[in-house]
């Protein structure tokens, strides 16, 4: 059992919810309460990753990294470090690929809002901050944990952009799928089965404190 | 007191114009889709019209010349929803703790008096979702009133509960608004709901103001057949005025009618008149009475309903190409007559009855 790994998919798994959780939910809104002219392109673009082969994402990621890229040279003059095979290239390429899973779930619930609601805070006084935090993020929180749940399990499980971007690197970029794979390769099957079993059980775990959370909320509302 | 004045053409056209006292409640009626909750939407500030004011109390909302919006939060509008639109995740006290408005330094208001307020007592902890319709209109009707808003305005608030409560609500809105100090504005396609509750009546047509008055003065006295059609007046029908004998009167096909209001209107004029189903009088055929020589019209009976004590008879004058005339009778009235389909009636339209508009 890589524990290292383990450690390192953890890690990336909850600083990609952390920052999805910002950067989906003013994606989001901006989504659903304007109505531009290239909202259709933003949304296809959004949705890419889940259509794209990972390691399609990944070439392109790599190459957007590199250190003579706009990106990769301005984190390099930032950090003095590449950003490619890094942990912070990961980081990167995970919000990237996990965004249509942030974006959509909250997207469906901030759309079930009805128009009322919110007018009728703006009339019972509220600003439109006050209304967001006091009625439309506890609305949308459903669909909030769904998305939080499904970035987790999505970037904890994620293999080919990884390994296009992250390389196989111990400590900064072997995540836990990555180390199931080499064991797989090394005939160590004893430990990629340990491995193996727990991602199957943060799986199951997380995907029934969704369903168990949204059946709860459903009465009260 | 709010004054409204409000001008567009698109999305819907609008042409209103009317105030309200405080105190005094405004009913908006018209068919859907014609333009009364649009009216609703600009005062409250969530829909901008093209061109007009808005002024409540001094204050001025809206003013499409000086370039004045305030926005729904500076307005201190209490605003019933139609659907209710109640904040489903809190509790029945804490969608009224939220408007409350800490910031007015004299609010008499709390939550126990206002759901006292609206007979809610006991229900602060439950959900929306776990009350009736009516229990639903209430809390709106309370987080309205919570800001201590300038105007109070309804958005159908009837539409969604049922006829039983709904009855109820009437009266408890109906004593509610006695102790209201603001100008309350309700929207309503229901005419009986606005005659009841509403101290005027303005009447609203493809955005256009018809008529604005008391409930009697639109309801029996429309001010042309346009408003008579929208406040579903029964027996419009079409004639003209001539002199007879050096007296304007009304001529209808072969009959010629004495009519005690005709003040602004001339000879030779092309005119609508109105008839009251219930101020048509019957002839008794066992006792005549006096009032017969008035007018008289002979008809034929085609249908009769009773609904609720009062038999609807539905009868045709034959000297005047079949026009089909209603009359509304106590039951009693007409089980007595013996008013039977096919059987012949005499009438009298009494000239105090007579209602006579311009086209």
């Amino acid at each position: 059992m890589d524990w290292q790994a383990f450690q390192v998919s953890i890690m990336l798994a909850v600083l990609t919810c952390l920052s999805l959780l910002p950067i989906g939910l003013a994606l989001a809104y901006l989504l659903v309460k304007s109505n531009f002219m290239g909202r259709g392109i933003i949304e296809a673009i959004i949705t890419l990753p889940l259509v794209l082969p990972p390691t399609v994402l990944g070439y392109f990621l790599l190459v957007g990294m590199d250190n003579d890229s706009f990106l990769g040279s301005m984190f390099v003059s930032l950090t003095g470090q590449s950003l490619a095979f890094s942990f912070a290239g990961l980081w990167f390429a995970s919000i990237i690929y996990s965004l249509p899973f942030a974006v959509q779930p909250m997207m469906r619930s901030l759309e079930k809002i009805e128009p009322e609601i919110r007018e009728a805070a703006w009339c019972s006084g509220l600003s439109k901050w006050r209304t967001f935090f006091k009625i439309e993020l506890p609305l949308a929180w459903p669909g909030i944990i769904t998305a939080m749940v499904l970035c987790f399990s999505h970037t904890l499980g994620e293999f080919g952009v990884v390994l296009m971007i992250g390389g196989n690197i111990a400590g900064e970029t072997r995540t836990l799928s990555i180390a199931i794979y080499d064991s797989v390769l090394a005939f160590e099957y004893q430990q990629a089965q340990s491995m193996s079993l727990i991602l199957l059980a943060i799986a199951l775990v997380t995907i029934s404190v969704v369903y168990s959370f949204n059946r709860t909320r459903v009465p009260r509302f | 007191m709010l004054k409204v004045t409000l001008q567009q053409s698109t999305p819907i056209e609008l042409d209103v114009e009317f105030s309200c006292e405080s105190g005094e409640t405004l009913a908006l009626v018209g068919p859907s889709g014609a333009g009364k909750s649009t009216v609703l939407r600009c005062i409250a500030g969530l829909s901008l019209a093209a061109q007009g004011q808005v002024l409540c109390k001094g204050e001025t909302w809206f003013d499409s010349e000086a370039s004045i919006n305030k926005t729904p939060q500076q307005r201190r509008v209490g605003m019933v929803f139609q659907n209710y639109a109640l904040f489903p995740h809190l509790t029945v006290a804490d969608n009224i703790k939220l408007a409350l408005d800490k910031r007015i330094p004299e609010s008499q208001y709390t939550i126990d008096k206002l759901l006292d307020q609206v007979n809610l007592t006991g229900l602060e902890q439950r959900y929306p979702a776990q009350l009736s319709g009516g229990q639903q209109q209430r809390v709106a009707l309370a987080r309205a009133l919570a800001r201590q808003p300038q105007v109070l305005l309804l958005d159908e608030p009837f539409s969604a509960v049922d006829k039983v409560t709904r009855r109820k609500l009437y009266l408890e809105l109906n004593s509610l608004r006695r102790h209201l100090d603001m100008p309350v504005i309700l929207v309503t396609h229901d005419l009986d709901e606005a005659a009841m509750l509403s101290d005027s009546l303005c009447v609203i047509h493809h955005g256009q103001t018809l008529q604005h008055g008391s409930p009697e003065q639109v309801l029996y006295q429309p001010m042309n057949s346009a408003v008579a059609r929208q406040v579903d007046v029964r027996n419009i029908l079409k004639g003209r005025l001539k002199l007879h004998h050096g007296e304007l009167m009304l001529e209808w096909h072969h009959y010629v009618f004495s009519v005690s209001q005709l003040t602004g209107f001339v000879e030779g004029q092309a005119v609508y008149f109105a008839l009251s189903p219930a101020k048509i009088l019957l002839h008794q055929r066992v006792r005549p009475s006096r009032g017969e020589q008035e007018n008289p019209v002979t008809g034929i009976i085609r249908d009769r309903v009773t609904l609720r004590g009062i038999t609807t008879v539905l009868f045709s004058v034959e000297l005047a190409k079949g026009a089909i005339l209603q009359m509304d009778l106590p039951e009693h009235v007409a089980m007595r007559n013996k008013l039977n389909i096919g059987e012949e009636i005499k009438v009298s339209l009494l000239s105090d009855a007579i209602h006579v508009m311009a086209e």
